[in-house]
C-alpha cells in the first residue's frame, strides 16, 4: 500500500487502463501538453504520445459527441472536462446520446464511455465554477453516476469505469484532489460500481455522505463519539445505480439518519434517498430523516459568504443532534 | 494542401453552382423556362450515363422507387392510424440517399437525422425491418423501440437516425476518429438538413474533422425548410458548401435531383476521405415533396413551388434519361415498379403479423453491463 493523493490515484487509474486496452483514448481540453488543468493527467502524453492522449479545442459539445460516436464503433473513450461546469454545454450528446443509443436501438450500439473531471464546490470562483450537478446525470436511465471520496475508491471505481461497457459520469470533488490515503498496489485493485462502502461503524445515528462531505461527516463522527453518539457512516460511492439496500439496512440498526451533500437541496439526490427511506423503513425510525445540504442559493464569491453554503461539520453535528433528539 | 484540395473541389462543382437557381422566384413559373430548366438537368445527367454498368443504373432507380414507394405506404398506413409518433418522409430527396451511399463500401459508415427512412434502406436494410420498426414491433431494426426517428442496423454499420437536429454530427465525427484511430480505410458519410447547420454541433464537428483530418463526409440535405421555416428567413450565409471554407474543408454543391451528380461528388469526396483521411462539405439541393411531418399540411410553401420541384423529381429525370438513352424500356421500368410495390405490400404484412415487443422488453438494454446485486455482498 503507498499513501498518494487523490490526484495521484486517478493518474495511475488512467495510466494503468492505457496500457492494458489499446481501444482506451483520452481527450479534453489541455489534458495533454499542459499536463491537465488539474495535473490528473500528467506524463500521459509523454507515455501514451499523441495518438492516445488528445487535447482538445473548446468545444465540450463537439468532443463528447466525437467521443460518444467513437464509443460506437469500438472505442474506450475517456472524456474529461476541466470541470463539470463545462459538460452542462455537451449535456445533449450525455443525455440524448450516450444515454439512450443502447435502449433505442434495441441493444445493439452501447455505449462505453467515460465523462469525468472536477465537480461540486471549488475555492472562490463564485457562480458557474462551483456547483454540483451529479443530480442532473443521476436522473437518466442508461446513466452510471460515480463520486469516489478516497483515493483508493478514486483509483478502483475509475478503472471499473473504463472497464464498464455503459456511459459513466465519473465526478471528482475539485477541493480534494490533494487528500491523502492509502491505496493498493496492484494493478488489477478495482472496486466494483453500485456498492456502497461503510466508512465508520456505529449504532446510533446513520450519517449518509458522498464525495466533499464524507471526510466532514467522519470529522463529525468523531466528535459526535466524544459526545457519546456512535455515527455509521455510508458512502453511496455510485449514486445511480444508488445501493440503497445498504443505506436502508444502516437505518433499520440505527434507527435514525442525517444525509448530507452539497448541492442544493432541491431535487437532489438526498430527496431521492430520503423518498426511499419513506418507501422502506419509515417504521424504523425514531426520527424524521434530516437533510444536510448546499445552501439554496448560486454560489458567491466572498469567502464568508461561501463559507456559509457548503455545509461543515457543525451544521452535520447539529444534525444529528437533531435526530437524536440531545438538544 | 487541405485549401488547394478546397479549390479543386470547388471547381469540380462548378458546373451545378452555375445551373439555375430553382428556389429563386417561387411564385412566378412560366412553363417554358420549366421544361427548359428541366430539359437542361436531362442532359447534364444523361452525360453522366458513360461508363457505368446497366446493372448499376438499374439498381439505382430500383432503390430510388422502392424508397418513393415505401414512403407513399408509410403515410397511407400513418394516415390510417396504424402508425403513430412522427413520421418524417423523403419523398422528393430519394437521390441523395441513393446516390450517395452507391458510392460506399459495405463496411463505410453511416449515420443521418431522423428523416432517415431512405437511408436506412439505401443501405440494404429490409423494408420488412424498417416497416415493422415503424409500427412499433418487436421485429422492427430496433426492437420496437426506436420508432420512426431512430432507425440502427450495427450490421450494416448503420449508426441510426437521431432525433435532435444536429445531434449526430459530431457522432459520425467520432466514427471517422475512431476509423483513424483503427487504421482502418472506412469512411463515414455523415447526413443532415440544412437547419442544422444553424447548430453548434455542426460548426464544432467540422473545425475538429479538418483540424484533425478525419475521414467523414459531411452530406447536407438542403431541402430548403427547416420545418416550415424557409433558408430565407433562418440564414444569413446562404450558400451552404461556402461555409466549409471557414474550416479550409473541400466542399461542393451538387444537384440533388440528379442521382448521378450526387454520386459522382460522393465518389469525389469519398477518394478524399479514404486515401488521406480529408473530409469534405457537399451541400445537396433537394426538395422534400411532402410537409416537415405527417402532421404538416405545409401552407408556408405556395402549390407552384412545389410543383416547380416536381417538374425536376429524381425519378421521373432519371427514368426519362434511361429510357431516351435506351438502358431501360418503359416496360422493363414498369416491372421493377411492380416488384417494388410488392415488396413494399409485403413489409406490411409482415409489420402487421409481427407480435409487439413482451412487456419484459421494456426493462432491457438500458446498460450493457447491469449492476448485479450480488457485487454487494462484497
Amino acid at each position: 500500500m503507498a499513501t498518494i493523493t487523490i490526484r495521484e490515484a486517478l493518474n495511475q487509474a488512467i495510466r494503468e487502463e492505457l496500457a492494458r486496452d489499446e481501444r482506451v483514448f483520452l481527450m479534453g481540453e489541455e489534458v495533454a501538453a499542459y499536463n491537465g488543468a488539474y495535473k490528473v493527467t500528467k506524463g500521459l502524453l509523454d507515455e501514451f504520445g499523441p495518438k492516445r492522449v488528445i487535447d482538445t479545442p473548446i468545444t465540450e459539445l463537439g468532443f463528447a459527441g466525437l467521443g460518444v460516436g467513437a464509443a460506437m464503433v469500438g472505442l474506450r473513450p475517456i472524456v474529461e472536462f476541466i470541470t463539470f461546469n463545462f459538460s452542462i454545454l455537451a449535456t445533449d450528446q450525455i443525455v440524448n446520446s450516450a444515454a439512450k443509443m443502447l435502449y433505442m436501438s434495441g441493444g445493439q450500439y452501447n455505449i462505453p464511455i467515460v465523462f469525468r473531471g472536477p465537480g461540486g464546490s471549488a475555492y472562490q470562483v463564485s457562480s458557474q465554477h462551483s456547483q454540483a450537478i451529479e443530480s442532473w446525470f443521476a436522473y437518466f436511465p442508461g446513466l452510471k453516476v460515480v463520486m469516489p471520496s478516497t483515493p483508493a475508491d478514486a483509483k478502483g471505481l475509475l478503472k471499473s469505469a473504463i472497464r464498464d461497457d455503459d456511459p459513466v459520469i465519473f465526478i471528482e470533488q475539485e477541493r480534494m484532489y490533494g487528500n491523502k490515503g492509502e491505496v493498493p498496489d496492484d494493478p488489477d485493485f478495482t472496486i466494483p460500481l453500485g456498492v456502497a462502502d461503510i466508512k465508520r461503524e456505529g449504532t446510533d445515528v446513520t450519517i449518509v455522505a458522498r464525495s466533499l462531505m464524507v471526510p466532514i461527516a467522519l470529522k463529525a463522527a468523531d466528535k459526535l463519539q466524544e459526545q457519546g453518539v456512535s455515527c455509521e457512516v455510508i458512502d453511496p460511492r455510485t449514486i445511480r445505480p444508488l445501493d440503497i439496500d445498504t443505506i436502508i439496512e444502516s437505518v433499520k440498526k440505527t434507527n435514525r439518519v442525517v444525509l448530507a451533500e452539497e448541492s442544493h437541496p432541491v431535487c437532489g439526490i438526498n430527496a431521492e434517498i430520503s423518498a426511499a427511506i419513506m418507501e422502506r423503513a419509515m417504521d424504523f425510525l425514531d426520527a424524521p430523516v434530516k437533510r444536510v445540504s448546499g445552501i439554496d442559493v448560486p454560489m458567491p464569491y466572498a469567502k464568508n459568504l461561501e463559507d456559509l453554503v457548503v455545509p461543515d461539520v457543525d451544521r452535520v453535528i447539529a444534525a444529528v443532534r437533531e435526530v437524536a433528539y440531545l438538544d | 494542401m487541405s485549401k488547394q484540395t478546397a479549390e479543386q473541389a470547388t471547381a469540380a462543382g462548378a458546373e451545378e453552382q452555375s445551373s439555375p437557381d430553382v428556389a429563386t422566384q417561387p411564385d412566378k413559373v412560366d412553363l417554358a423556362t420549366l421544361q427548359r430548366d428541366r430539359d437542361a438537368a436531362k442532359e447534364r445527367q444523361k452525360s453522366r450515363l458513360g461508363g457505368l454498368e446497366t446493372e448499376t443504373l438499374i439498381e439505382l432507380y430500383r432503390q430510388m422507387i422502392l424508397i418513393r414507394r415505401f414512403e407513399e405506404k408509410a403515410a397511407e398506413v400513418y394516415s390510417a392510424g396504424k402508425i403513430g409518433g412522427f413520421c418524417h418522409l423523403y419523398i422528393g430527396q430519394e437521390a441523395v440517399a441513393v446516390g450517395t451511399l452507391s458510392a460506399l463500401r459495405k463496411d463505410d459508415y453511416v449515420i443521418t437525422s431522423y428523416r432517415e427512412h431512405g437511408h436506412a434502406l439505401a443501405k440494404g436494410m429490409t423494408p420488412e425491418s424498417v416497416m415493422a420498426e415503424l409500427y412499433g414491433k418487436a421485429t422492427g431494426c430496433s426492437k420496437g423501440k426506436g420508432g420512426s426517428m431512430h432507425m440502427f442496423d450495427k450490421s450494416l454499420n448503420f449508426l441510426g437516425g437521431h432525433g435532435i437536429v444536429g445531434g449526430q454530427i459530431p457522432l459520425g465525427t467520432g466514427a471517422a476518429f475512431a476509423s483513424k484511430y483503427q487504421g482502418t480505410d472506412q469512411v463515414t458519410l455523415c447526413f443532415f438538413g440544412e437547419a442544422a447547420v444553424n447548430q453548434g454541433a455542426f460548426h464544432e464537428s467540422l473545425n475538429m474533422a479538418q483540424l484533425w483530418k478525419l475521414p467523414c463526409i459531411y452530406i447536407c440535405e438542403n431541402n430548403q425548410y427547416g420545418m416550415g421555416t424557409s433558408l430565407e428567413r433562418a440564414m444569413s450565409l446562404r450558400d451552404i458548401s461556402k461555409k466549409a471554407s471557414a474550416y479550409e474543408m473541400a466542399s461542393e454543391f451538387v444537384d440533388g435531383m440528379d442521382v448521378l451528380a450526387v454520386r459522382e461528388a460522393t465518389a469525389r469526396a469519398v477518394e478524399r476521405a479514404r486515401k488521406d483521411y480529408l473530409p469534405t462539405l457537399l451541400e445537396i439541393r433537394t426538395y422534400r415533396f411532402m410537409g416537415h411531418s405527417m402532421s404538416d399540411p405545409g401552407n408556408y410553401r405556395t402549390r407552384a413551388e412545389i410543383e416547380k420541384y416536381q417538374e425536376r423529381d429524381p425519378i421521373k429525370l432519371f427514368s426519362a434519361s434511361l429510357r431516351e438513352e435506351k438502358i431501360a424500356d418503359e416496360k422493363l421500368l414498369k416491372e421493377i415498379d411492380a416488384e417494388v410495390r410488392k415488396q413494399v405490400e409485403e413489409s406490411v404484412r409482415f409489420a402487421e403479423e409481427s407480435p409487439y415487443p413482451a412487456p419484459e422488453e421494456l426493462y432491457t438494454d438500458i446498460y450493457a453491463n447491469p449492476i448485479d446485486p450480488s457485487a454487494r455482498k462484497l
